[in-house]
């Protein structure tokens, strides 16, 4: 097919979305803010457009790669600090509830 | 098969890998808040091994330094004892959590002169306003303008399992988060990162709908062009 009358044909049927406004509405598409029609207008130029459709999938891996970033590592002492003030605390709640009862 | 069958998120999109506090304790939400508040020392040591690399990663992007970062994470645990007889559920105790560090974090970041409120500091310093790419990425005249110069190419479904398998690509993700706008690098770590979702992260960081979409848009494009070259190969 001619190169111009496929991005004619396509400006027309994608309602005039061009890969640049595609590429910047792609978070908004994902996010599911897009108005029906601007939505409409996405879909159609996504199943027209190659280059499109794999940048959408570019930034859909790039999510799920995110997702999966190994967590960042906790010093064992800041865990073991935390610890001793934990037991400190559940020893001032048992001190308190057990003062409150004897209030009673 | 649907027309636009390849434009719904793919499987992988909502792939958890971090299994919930609920599954690993399998207490569900109520449960999990009334074994804290009771001083179950099980729950408070999963609690704190399951979020405080989380915690730890948001936190630095309010922070100067890894150090003053780890002494926030210390005060919101500190801060969890002290408020969850109070808590009352209103929000889940993951976004109760990141807005106990989030208040600290910025409290401590605004002392250490790192943090500015959203908003103070103007749209962003990467200009915000702008489009997230390139214009020399597109076609800038002809009938062809506004399209692809250079099309993406398409990456294979097991690019995320195959990026992190590679220390250097994955350093290089981390890189560029760090290297974003703090702003940019709280919502993308929060949302893309830690799971959480929209209505909370703009709770947590109180930032409006659309600023938090705009700010994770170019945040993913940014971590999009990091991981690129590496997916294709060239590096």
């Amino acid at each position: 097919m001619d190169k111009n009358f496929k991005q004619q044909l396509m400006g027309y049927m994608a309602g005039n979305f061009r890969c640049k406004e595609i590429a910047e509405l792609i978070t908004d598409y994902l996010e599911g803010s897009l108005t029906l029609s601007q939505r409409l207008r996405f879909q159609m130029h996504i199943g027209l457009c190659l280059a499109c459709r794999n940048y959408l999938r570019q930034m859909k891996y790039t999510v799920a790669t995110l997702r999966q970033l190994p967590s960042e590592p906790v010093p064992p002492e800041i865990k073991e600090a935390l610890m001793k003030r934990f037991q400190s605390w559940k020893h001032e709640q048992s001190l308190q509830n057990s003062s409150s009862d004897s209030q009673l | 098969m649907s027309f636009f069958a390849w434009t719904w998120p793919s499987p992988l999109f909502f792939t958890l890998v971090v299994p919930s506090i609920h599954e690993v304790l399998q207490l569900d939400e109520p449960g999990l808040v009334l074994a804290l508040q009771r001083g179950d020392e099980r729950v408070f040591t999963a609690v704190m091994d399951l979020y405080s690399g989380s915690l730890l990663r948001l936190a630095m992007s309010f922070v100067p330094s890894r150090a003053i970062a780890e002494e926030v994470v210390q005060e919101t645990w500190l801060g969890v004892l002290e408020g969850i007889g109070r808590f009352e559920g209103r929000s889940s105790f993951k976004t109760w959590l990141f807005r106990i560090l989030t208040n600290r974090a910025k409290t401590r970041g605004t002392r250490e002169r790192r943090y500015e409120p959203f908003g103070l500091s103007g749209p962003d310093s990467d200009g915000e306003d702008g489009p997230s790419l390139e214009d020399s990425l597109f076609v800038t005249e002809g009938s062809g303008k506004g399209h692809w110069a250079d099309p993406p190419q398409g990456w294979e479904p097991d690019t995320p399992e195959r990026a992190l398998l590679s220390k250097e690509c994955r350093t290089a993700i981390e890189e560029a988060i760090k290297g974003l706008p703090d702003n940019q690098r709280q919502v993308i770590t929060l949302r893309d990162v830690e799971g959480v979702g929209a209505e909370e992260v703009c709770n947590i960081l109180s930032i409006s709908e659309t600023n938090q979409r705009v700010l994770l848009h170019r945040a993913r494009t940014k971590v999009r062009g990091v991981l690129d070259p590496y997916v294709r190969g060239e590096k």
